[in-house]
């Protein structure tokens, strides 16, 4: 049984179909690169998997599960983490305070213990801390640890997001665009990372990346996409060698 | 300039961030618990004041500054506190059980309102709370048999541990009372942003969208610091109905809503200190104005003119100064423990665009 | 006959309601801010105009008078976003809300300072006196009000909708960093909106003024114009004409129907159920944040 499954979802806005009878499966432990043109489809999976948006039609099954009995404040429970694609960091927040917002799904204490601060709460605390003290050391982010996120460059914004993500410690982590923006250098770093998320961390990825050479670097299967509908499924190689995808990229008459 | 070693995680969670930070504050609650002891009955009094707005500043902070839900209403919910108050205490249970008693009932009223409130956004949740300051004046009229009415309700001397505690008769005891009642509240507070749960209201605060991918309830968090808000903004209603020793429809208006909004935004969104800087600016400022005017040699009172100075001091503030007094008063802090290193720009504010959540 | 005479009374009202909700709205639409001072605004107007015709102070004819002081408070609103709202750009809603707030607080000082606190009737010929139609007394001045807020109404919905202009404006609102890539002049573009409403709330004010006396608090009228915009749908225009004409029908059925003391609550308690089914207006253009 594959970690996620989705079959034949569909979405449509209005009388536009933004995702069209698309099935694929991710399986533990491999990274799964979503590619496709502006427009594809792609960040709607994204969302219909983290239940921002209600499928027209289509199961979606994460670890046996049926994603649909739950709302989207669920999804972080079950063990999904994501990123956004324009980023949505808590700006008038530190670092420190954004990773730890991460740990929310692992909350165990009450309202009255946490006004009280009793001492679970503190026990808890320590705990969660040292979970995000992990992650901090993992993505190089000590130099950040209490600076506001308002301030921040961009690149450093993108890694932060990636840690409030990992800080949950997720099963499958939904990456929307981790290289858009970034430097030649941060994209290097980021594909590195993604390497050892799944090796050392053993988080299943799947992302949505337009950047072929990261795409080619870091991910097992890649699936392309192009008006919401299947276009080719394989490992990268065998989709950046099909005339159908080529013909999507490039406009027909280029093959 | 002061550093701070960070050894251990407990730097980040304990109370104090080091000893003079506690030193500071150790002082602080000294001078405080010393006030009726320096002070005359007429500043003490003032200073009570000061306090009282300051618990209601920390319970509308908690909604507006941390979470992000501007609430012009809780005027009505400093009026449920102090009805549901005075109704129990005439009804022969103890301040003790009553007091606490105020506090839940309004906390309950709050989390019940918010219920609908939760799925109003902005500009939206800042009208229906208008509606409700102003519904709050003609639901105390219509409930008369209870309420009192246009007439309205005393409060009483109570009895505390055995002694009695006025606001005329014995105004230390009374300020003691709000001192320990304000350092209470403080505590919740400062208790609730260093755990999961505060953290949850600044990212619902922050983005909407995030925290729910986070897995953070968005009307559970909401409705919590409703709840909250409300319960520490109806322990104020109580105190200020003892304060003013009498209550009626008129006592708790929207002007007061307003006030106390305005009180939070110049003294800064978001921070504890800001409560307690933006209650001494309004319980001072009629003084202020009183003093002034009388050495300029004005006899006759000029309505509104309170409104217009507190409204003016806003307006610079939002201008010159959006993170209010408290703002200020870092920035001040941070030129000094820098001093001769602190450049202009430091501080610049980023610039940002607003993109909006609508359609068409 | 009765019922009739309650419904243009009730129109009349509620076309005033219905420009301060225009002036909100026009706003609303062009700076995603909603303008709290706006029935200050409209007070101010009023007192402005009556300013310049009351023999007691300059003694212009209203006909002189009435342009000039709508001018004056476009100049104001125009001035106001210069000064001030312009350097809130990009701010919280919170802010803007309880900034036009406190402008609201400092509008009403400095009309009472100047004309006094007590009610004052303007000199104005539209409050012509009353004629019988059909057993029905129809006050001029009512009449008056309804007609020119129809024809403001539709004179300024054509110009949203139609104009180069006016779609500017919308634009602006709707993705601030966008519209200034578009080449859209945002900051001016908002000025000019404040400009506009502010002329609005001018005319406003005159109307109101031509009904009956008006003093510092008449401002406060501004509240009921927030439940006819809330009802009407912050983004629509008709829509606030709508909502306020609503509002405005209302109050004199409650308060001929219903039990003294329930009756002024009526409006609130609409705009509290319209806001708990439907949070974000009847014409609701929000939608859930694209990620």
């Amino acid at each position: 049984m594959s970690l996620l499954e989705i079959k034949n979802a569909t979405l449509k806005f209005g009388g536009v179909v933004a995702v069209n009878d698309l099935s694929f499966n991710v399986e533990e432990g491999e990274v799964y690169a979503i590619v496709g043109p502006n427009g594809a489809g792609k960040s709607t999976v994204f969302n219909l998997i983290s239940r921002f948006y209600d499928p027209f039609a289509g199961s979606f099954t994460f670890d046996g599960r049926n994603l649909l009995d739950f709302k989207a404040d669920g999804i972080a429970d079950l063990g999904i983490a994501r990123t956004f694609q324009n980023i949505e960091l808590f700006e008038h927040a530190t670092v420190l305070q954004n990773l730890l917002v991460g740990r929310h799904r692992h909350r165990r204490t009450t309202l009255i213990e946490e006004m009280l601060f009793t001492r679970r709460v503190r026990r808890e605390e320590y705990k969660h801390r040292a979970a995000v003290e992990e992650v901090i050391d993992f993505l190089d982010l000590q130099p950040y640890r209490d600076k506001m996120i308002a301030g921040l460059p961009y690149g450093v914004r993108k890694v932060v997001e990636l840690g409030r993500a990992l800080s949950s410690n997720p099963r499958l982590l939904l990456l929307d665009e981790p290289a858009s923006g970034l430097s030649v250098e941060e994209t290097q770093d980021m594909r590195w990372w993604i390497d050892d998320i799944r090796k050392q961390m053993g988080i299943t990825v799947l992302m949505v990346e337009h950047d072929m050479g990261l795409v080619s670097a870091v991910s097992d299967r890649v699936l392309a996409l192009a008006d919401g509908a299947k276009l080719a499924e394989g490992t990268p190689g065998e989709v950046q060698s099909n005339p159908a995808v080529i013909e999507a990229y490039l406009g027909a008459g280029a093959v | 300039m002061r550093i701070q070693f960070k050894t251990s995680y407990a730097h980040d969670i304990r109370l104090f961030a080091d000893r003079w930070t506690f030193g500071v504050y150790a002082v602080l609650l000294i001078i405080a618990f010393a006030l009726p002891f320096i002070l005359g009955v007429f500043y003490l009094g003032e200073v009570t004041n000061v306090l009282i707005w300051a618990i209601a500043g920390l319970g509308l902070m908690l909604l507006t500054g941390q979470t992000g839900q501007a609430s012009l209403g809780h005027a009505a919910f400093l009026a449920v506190g102090a009805y549901s108050g005075a109704i129990l205490m005439e009804s022969g249970v103890p301040f003790i059980l009553a007091f606490p008693a105020a506090g839940i009932i309004t906390g309950v009223v709050g989390t019940l309102i918010a219920i609908p409130a939760i799925r109003m956004h902005g500009v939206y949740l800042a009208i229906a709370t208008i509606a409700l300051s102003i519904l709050a004046d003609d639901i105390i009229v219509l409930t008369e048999h209870w309420t009192g009415g246009v007439s309205g309700k005393f409060f009483m001397p109570v009895e505390l541990f055995g002694f009695e505690i006025d606001r005329w008769g014995t105004p230390f005891k009374f300020y003691y009372l709000v001192l320990v009642v304000a350092i209470i509240c403080t505590l919740f507070y400062r208790n609730l942003l260093r755990s999961p749960l505060g953290r949850a209201m600044a990212a619902v605060r922050d983005s909407e969208v995030s925290a729910t991918a986070m897995g953070v309830h968005i009307a559970y968090t909401k409705a919590i610091a409703f709840g909250v808000s409300c319960a520490i903004t109806g322990l104020a209603g109580v105190l200020m109905g003892m304060f003013a020793g009498i209550i009626n429809n008129e006592t708790f208006s929207i002007v007061i809503s307003i006030s106390l909004l305005m009180m939070i935004v110049i003294g800064g969104l978001g921070s504890i200190h800001g409560a307690f800087f933006g209650a001494i600016v309004i319980a001072f400022l009629p003084q202020a104005i009183s003093i002034t005017t009388k050495a300029s040699g004005l006899t006759v009172a000029i309505p509104g003119l309170e409104q217009a100075i507190f409204a003016t001091i806003l307006v610079l503030f939002i201008l010159f100064e959006p993170m209010g007094i408290y703002g200020r008063w870092m920035k001040i802090r941070i030129w000094f423990e820098l001093f001769p290193f602190a450049r202009k720009d430091m501080f610049r504010r980023q610039k940002s665009y607003l993109k909006t959540e609508r359609l068409r | 006959m009765d019922v009739l005479q309650l419904l243009v009374s009730g129109l009349a009202n509620g076309c005033v309601y219905g420009l301060i909700a225009l002036g909100f709205v026009l706003i609303y639409k062009a700076t995603e801010a909603v303008n709290f001072a706006q029935g200050d605004f409209m007070m101010f107007g009023a007192f402005v105009t009556l300013g310049l015709t009351n023999a007691q102070y300059i003694g212009l004819p209203f006909w002189l008078a009435a342009p000039i002081a709508i001018g004056i408070m476009a100049l104001l609103g125009y001035l106001l976003d210069f000064f001030i709202l312009r350097h809130l750009f990009g701010q919280s809603q919170v802010a803007i809300v309880i900034l036009t707030i406190a402008l609201g607080f400092v509008i009403r000082f400095i009309a009472g300072a100047i004309w006094g606190h007590l009610p004052v009737t303007l000199e104005s010929p539209l409050a012509l006196g009353d004629i019988w139609v059909g057993g029905v007394v129809l006050g001029l001045a009512d009449v008056a009000v309804i007609v020119v807020t129809v024809m403001l109404t539709y004179f300024l919905y054509v110009f949203f909708q139609k104009t180069k202009i006016g779609l500017a404006m919308q634009a602006a609102s709707q993705n601030q960093m966008a519209a200034y890539y578009m080449g859209i002049p945002v900051r001016r573009v908002q000025g000019l909106v404040w400009g506009l409403s502010g002329a609005v709330a001018a005319v406003a004010g005159i109307l109101f003024a031509s009904k009956g006396a008006i003093d510092p608090n008449a401002g406060l009228l501004g509240i009921k114009a927030f439940a006819a915009a809330v009802i009407g749908g912050f983004g629509s225009l008709p829509g606030a004409l709508a909502g306020g004409l609503i509002v405005g029908v209302i109050e004199p059925f409650a308060s001929r129907y219903m039990a003294a003391g329930y009756s002024q609550i009526a409006p609130y308690a609409l705009l509290l159920f319209v806001l708990v089914f439907r949070p974000h207006g009847l014409f609701s253009q929000v939608r859930t944040k694209k990620v």
